[in-house]
């Protein structure tokens, strides 16, 4: 069987038409688009769960033991949907739009390393093309609101824009703070500079004094490029009744919804990623416990930043279940008068520490 | 040149160079946008329509258009038995249907002059309160959702249903109850009524502080209410403001202790206003404040309704219920307080029919809403929705 899927996978590296690494691309794909659909379908699942568990109700419960084919279900509902273009939308970017936006979202996971062995592109810029790609986005976001040709879908359009292009100035410096205690913008290689067999003391999070500002900053700031509570407010259901995707139904409207629980992850990912050693185990040695050593390797990699990243999106939708939504301007104001010179102080002092100290 | 400088005034821009006037740039406003907010839309608390006019997300002028769930109330009750409109209170604001039977019954039976038994007036007194914590627990929980805030909507309704079933228990029904009638009450409460009661004011009491942690200070939630929609009390008692809306802009004004009625005299409990310490009076955060804080007031009714309810031996719930009610030739309004305000009957009978020649409702609700145009002015598009959500708005009140 292994032998089998050796060879397989060693003819798919082999196949290069025109000179394109083109059977490379596939090979990392496949594990990618599994783990990033995984992540969101269990995501979707374990939002429901979550927010029945704080709201005293049971959550899905009907298909599967304790509901859990209920997302499976849903996408399978969600298919057979007709699938409705508005007779006076602009069809294309109506029809363009959660395709950039689902592209934009899952984009980034080529860069995200799962493993010590396994990361889909290992860019030496990967941070930075991480930041970038989730741009993409924005112009998703544009053409499903402008698209649609309905004014609550604009309004949704507008304040998501504004929302994420603004945001993207306090994640990206405090981002920066994390590759300045590496040194680097690979991804992989910020990783593997947070291993060693003291576990999670090894993770930026806990080698400086002040990379709890960066990670807060950070923690904060993803929440508004994900359009997650409290600063909802580009689907603001009471407000914009479902904001940019109010036209869209079917399987149009899924790849919307799934495209933010890939984003939801993607973001975790990257905080895990830069501030709490992506795939490293967080146990450390004690004595003769090799702890560390035992829980560390290709397979347990995977266990540990999904596991991080699980963790992170667990605490978006308790925020999401307990926080109200902000306001446009106070979400601005929280961006531009509170994150961003925040986020300057800590890059700072970071670089001061990065210098200074060793 | 006087021309451009009249302009200059509105919204063209111009400069002096010299003598002359030079035009820099014509009519700098953007396009306003008509926004249609409504029927269906889902914080406007059921059909009410809003007609906004926007600028950018800024809505410069919102115009209220009702009747999508007019049913002919009015109407409706001239061709019934005075007995048989009750069932039709009900559906006027269906979160209280027993305020609202309340009403309608002392109206009729201030018209009749009939002394009805005491217990029965004990019974109406909790049933009632009991309905207006239910009501103002939609009431907080839709807020809640209006702000973004999904969670304590279910608290909330975890909650009203204990309440819905003790009313199912000793009505019948869990919304439109046909339980207070002209004279009496459709039957006597169940025997183990009181002991519910009492388990439900004990569970709840600890609740109500959770409500308040979770929602009522919560930094967001503040920030989005607080110095929003602000109504002076003036203001409020010329458009006819009443209930918590009034007691909000700080108005203690409630009908209970202004215009008792009933048994309400005998007992003791506060009317909460704002002292504007936690909020500006008048804006949506001390409506919400003082819907808050009247839940505990009404717990604190039902108790000493319970305490001092005379025993159910020899009772007739019916027994002061006219067979026909034909009352005299004349007039009367009667009003009580419910939990969006007042709601007052204004009844005509002609002396010969046992149908009312005319009934009209003053409901609180439409009053209420009719300042929705001044408080909407200049407000951003979440504001307006947090203004409707305070104004605790019940169509099928508005609408009749």
């Amino acid at each position: 069987m292994g032998n089998s899927l050796n060879a397989w996978s060693e003819a798919l590296v082999g196949f290069t038409p025109m000179g394109l690494p083109l059977g490379l691309v596939i090979l990392a794909a496949i594990p990618l688009v599994f783990i990033a659909l995984y992540s969101l379908t269990y995501g979707v699942y374990g939002e429901r769960k979550i927010s029945a568990f704080m709201q005293d109700r049971l959550g899905p419960m009907e298909v599967g033991k304790w509901g859990i084919l209920q997302t499976i279900a849903d996408i399978l509902k969600l298919l057979q949907k007709e699938d409705i273009v508005p007779t006076s939308a602009d069809k294309f970017l109506f029809v363009i739009g959660p395709g950039v936006l689902f592209v934009g979202s899952f984009l980034a996971y080529a860069v995200l390393p799962f493993s010590s062995s396994f990361i889909g592109a290992s860019l030496n810029v990967g941070l930075f093309f991480a930041i970038g790609i989730v741009a993409i986005e924005v112009v998703g976001i544009l053409a499903a609101g402008w698209g649609s040709n309905n004014k609550w879908s604009l309004y949704g359009a507008v304040r998501s824009v504004a929302q994420i292009v603004s945001y993207e100035i306090p994640a990206a410096i405090a981002l920066l703070c994390g590759a300045m205690m590496a040194g680097t913008l690979d991804m992989q290689k910020i990783t593997m500079l947070q291993s060693g067999s003291y576990g999670f003391a090894h993770f930026f999070l806990f080698q400086s004094p002040i990379a709890w500002l960066p990670f807060l900053i950070y923690f904060i700031a993803s929440l508004a490029e994900v359009n997650r509570a409290p600063f909802d407010i580009p689907e603001a259901e009471s407000e914009l009744v479902a904001g940019y995707f109010t036209e869209y139904s079917g399987m149009k409207f899924a790849v919307i919804f799934l495209a933010e629980y890939g984003s939801m992850f993607m973001v975790s990912a990257i905080i895990s990623i830069v501030f709490l050693g992506g795939w490293n185990s967080p146990l450390p040695d004690i004595g003769s416990f090799a702890l560390n050593a035992w829980t560390n390797g290709p397979v347990w990699g995977v266990f540990w930043i999904i596991m991080k990243g699980f963790f992170f999106i667990f605490v978006q939708m308790w925020l999401r279940w307990t926080l109200p939504r902000l306001r446009v301007d106070q979400l601005m104001y929280l961006c531009w008068k509170v994150l961003t010179p925040f986020a300057f102080v800590s890059f700072v002092l970071t670089a001061i520490w990065v210098i200074y100290v060793p | 040149m006087q021309e451009l400088e009249r302009a200059g005034m509105g919204s063209t821009r111009v400069t002096r160079k010299g003598n002359n006037v030079v035009l820099l740039e014509k009519d700098l406003q953007t396009e306003q946008m008509v926004l249609a907010m409504g029927p269906q839309h889902p914080s406007t608390h059921g059909v009410l329509k809003l007609e906004c006019l926007t600028d950018g997300e800024v809505v410069t002028h919102a115009e209220p258009y009702l009747g999508y769930l007019h049913r002919c109330f009015e109407k409706c009750c001239e061709n019934v038995d005075y007995q048989a409109v009750i069932p039709y209170t009900d559906r006027l604001d269906y979160l209280a249907g027993m305020n609202s039977e309340f009403a309608y019954a002392i109206t009729v039976e201030k018209l009749l002059d009939i002394e009805i038994p005491r217990r029965v007036e004990f019974i109406r007194v909790i049933v009632a309160e009991l309905n207006r914590i239910a009501s103002h627990l939609v009431a907080i929980g839709t807020y809640g959702i209006d702000l973004g805030a999904f969670t304590p909507f279910l608290f909330c309704f975890r909650d009203r249903e204990i309440i819905l079933s003790l009313l199912e228990w000793a009505s019948g029904a869990r919304m439109l109850y046909n339980y207070i009638w002209v004279g009496g009450l459709a039957y006597d409460v169940p025997a183990d009524f009181n002991k519910r009661v009492m388990e439900f004011v004990t569970y709840f009491r600890p609740k109500t502080v959770e409500l308040y942690k979770l929602l009522t200070e919560n930094e967001i939630f503040v920030k989005r209410t607080r110095g929003i929609g602000i109504m002076p009390a003036d203001v409020a008692i010329n458009y006819g403001w009443s209930g918590p809306m009034l007691r909000g802009s700080g108005v203690k004004w409630d009908l209970r202790r202004n215009d008792p009625y009933s048994i309400y005299p005998e007992l003791d409990f506060e009317v909460p206003v704002p002292d504007g310490k936690v909020s500006d009076i008048g804006d949506c955060l001390s409506r919400h404040l003082v819907r808050a804080l009247e839940m505990d007031e009404s717990l604190k009714i039902i108790e000493q309704c319970i305490q001092k309810m005379p025993s159910s031996e020899g009772f007739n719930a019916r027994s002061a219920v006219p067979k026909r009610v034909r009352p005299k030739a004349g007039e009367v309004y009667g009003r009580a307080e419910n939990p969006r305000g007042e709601l007052g009957f204004y009844i005509q009978s002609d002396g010969k029919s046992t149908k009312p020649l005319r009934c009209k409702s003053r409901s609180s609700c439409f009053v209420n809403l009719s300042a929705m145009k001044d408080l909407s002015k200049g407000q951003l598009i979440p504001d307006l929705v947090a203004i409707i959500g305070s104004i605790d708005i019940v169509l099928g009140e508005i609408d009749r």
